[in-house]
């Protein structure tokens, strides 16, 4: 038999109903292997030995009952949460258990994972290079085949860009799709939790796992609609290729400061879509050019806020044992929100966020889905960007529009480029996870990018 | 939106954000902020005159749930994370004898 831990999702669950082999060999299996790896890259903070069915990774910002949680950051070393994460509370219920709490840029805040207060994550395909983030532990332990698959957090990317840079699929769901409760609130009207996975057809399963109702997150509707119908067992009419998809292609999304390889590597993908019979429409998101500007003033916003509660008064440290990230951020969210200063920061931002969100309406008008790259470069050598902020903030310009307008994306492996991950950014409707699903499972069942495994 | 420069009082955010900052910190935050409010003010030029603000996509409000008594956690729970309690109770900060 291959080695258990490079399964993916759906043949774990068939191995183990076929009983193939066992829950206990198939945790012995990644604990050995965790043991082994995890040291070279750092993806996990703390690992669970009792772990005894599926094995997955969680990000240290979403709570597990009685597991300690650190966020990344100083402030939270010691902490112990008193209860678990709805989207963990749905995990258990299938036969899923916790293997271990995954590194991150403290707070969710960062796309390298070099903002973490702990060890720095290493990036699986080239060790001196990053992993992306926040979700950084999360895609490189499934890079990295230390856990089945792991669920991270996207705030204005930190799933996607993370599972590009390491060769995973990630998905961020549409806002409003998976409860947030348990998860610690970073930037509230931006925040999603989703799955990093080693295959789309994974995605979608653990997807219809952890989505729907829940009173603890006002924000996922409450009637009582299933409006994911495509599960698994029930996808009878599944799409063979891609005939009558129109695949919109948004200029501002091929501008200065991609990377050359990237963009050939996205080109080729674009040109296997079409192949498999997708239409493509050339279209224009005119706003892109302020999405960086209008997030950084409302994440930062928001996250002054929500971080305000931490006053080690009820748990966690005091104030000072926040990251100099954190900090920033904090601070230039307090200004935004300051008088004098609201009405042409804050107010303003939302403003074009309103813009921002309009593009996409009137796209979508044309398009079913949008394509193009999720990353400007492949992963970047650890500690180049640390000391300029703002370069580093320029990196997320693909992922925080969809981001700002609550709409779906994923990334799927589409490439190498210098031995390292590319990944294909696929956008939805709001709502319309089932799409780009689709669209990224037919192009991955049709490529081999995802098979390909790290050298460790 | 002129003049950032002197209009941000790195000191005064700070004592807002409740963080104590050295001298050295306030500095390096000061031009980090600059050089970051330089870049987003570029949503200035945005026309916006009669575009309503989007602070949630989903303009949910006024959600309500039925009035029935959960379980919530054990006060041992709920004091389990702070290091600072006294009978049963966390202890915080004097409101009127502290600043």
């Amino acid at each position: 038999m291959n080695d258990l831990t490079q399964l993916t999702l759906t043949q774990t669950i068939d191995g183990l109903k076929n009983r193939e082999f066992s829950a206990k060999d198939l945790n012995s299996a990644y604990l050995k292997r965790i043991d082994k790896i995890n040291p070279k890259l750092n993806s996990y903070l703390y690992t669970n030995k009792e772990s005894n069915q599926i094995p997955a990774a969680i990000k240290d910002l979403i709570s597990v009952k009685n597991l300690p949680m650190t966020c990344g950051s100083k402030i939270l070393e010691g902490y112990v949460p008193p209860y678990s994460a709805t989207v963990i509370n749905k995990l258990t219920g299938q036969n899923v258990s916790i293997i271990g709490k995954t590194n991150l840029d403290e707070f969710a805040m960062g796309s390298s994972g070099e903002n973490s207060a702990y060890e720095k994550v290493k990036n699986p395909w080239d060790i001196t290079k990053v992993p992306g983030g926040s979700s950084s532990g999360s895609a490189v332990a499934v890079a990295a085949d230390l856990c089945v698959f792991a669920l991270g957090t996207d705030t204005g990317g930190s799933i996607r860009q993370p599972s590009a840079l390491c060769g995973v699929v990630g998905l961020k769901p549409s806002y409003g799709r998976v409860s947030r409760f348990g998860a610690a609130s970073i930037a509230s009207s931006l925040d999603q939790i989703g799955p990093i996975t080693k295959t789309v057809e994974d995605a979608r399963l653990v997807l219809s796992w952890i989505e729907g109702e829940d009173k603890k997150d006002n924000n996922v509707p409450s009637n009582n609609q299933s409006f994911f119908v495509n599960k698994q067992e029930t996808r009878n009419n599944q799409r063979k290729d891609l005939k009558g998809v129109r695949i919109g292609i948004p200029l501002e999304y091929f501008a200065q400061g991609l990377d050359s390889g990237v963009e050939k590597t996205i080109n080729d993908a674009i040109n296997k879509l079409i192949d498999l019979g997708a239409e493509p429409v050339s279209v224009s998101l005119p706003h892109t050019q302020y999405a960086v500007a209008v997030y950084y003033l409302i994440m930062a916003s928001e996250v002054s806020s929500n971080l305000a509660r931490f006053d080690g008064i009820r748990y966690g440290k005091s104030r000072e044992n926040f990251g100099a990230e954190a900090k920033r951020r904090i601070m230039l969210g307090t200004f935004a929100l300051s008088t004098g200063y609201f009405e042409d920061y804050f107010i303003k931002a939302a403003k074009v966020r309103t813009l921002i969100k309009n593009d996409f309406d009137d796209v979508f008008k044309k398009c079913d889905v949008i394509v193009g790259p999720v990353s400007p470069t492949v992963a970047w050598a650890l500690g180049e960007k640390v000391n300029d902020p703002l370069s580093l903030y320029l990196m997320d310009a693909y992922t925080i529009p969809a981001s700002l307008a609550g709409l779906p994306g994923l990334s799927v492996p589409c490439g190498f480029v210098n031995n390292l991950p590319v990944g294909l950014q696929i956008l939805g409707k709001h709502m319309d996870e089932e799409t780009i699903l689709e669209v990224g499972e037919i192009y991955q069942n049709s490529t081999d990018w995802h098979k390909r495994k790290p050298n460790l | 939106m002129s003049n950032k420069k002197t209009k941000i009082n790195i000191s005064h955010i700070a004592k807002l954000a409740n963080f104590p900052l050295t001298a050295k910190e306030e500095s390096t935050y000061q031009d980090q902020l600059v050089k970051i409010l330089d870049y987003v003010e570029k949503i200035e030029s945005v026309e916006t005159k009669n575009v309503e603000p989007t602070f949630n996509i989903k303009a949910n409000n006024n959600i309500t749930r039925d009035d029935i008594v959960n379980n919530g956690l054990t006060q041992e729970e709920a004091l389990q994370n702070t290091s600072n309690k006294k009978n049963g109770y966390l202890v915080t900060k004097g409101v009127f004898n502290n600043e």
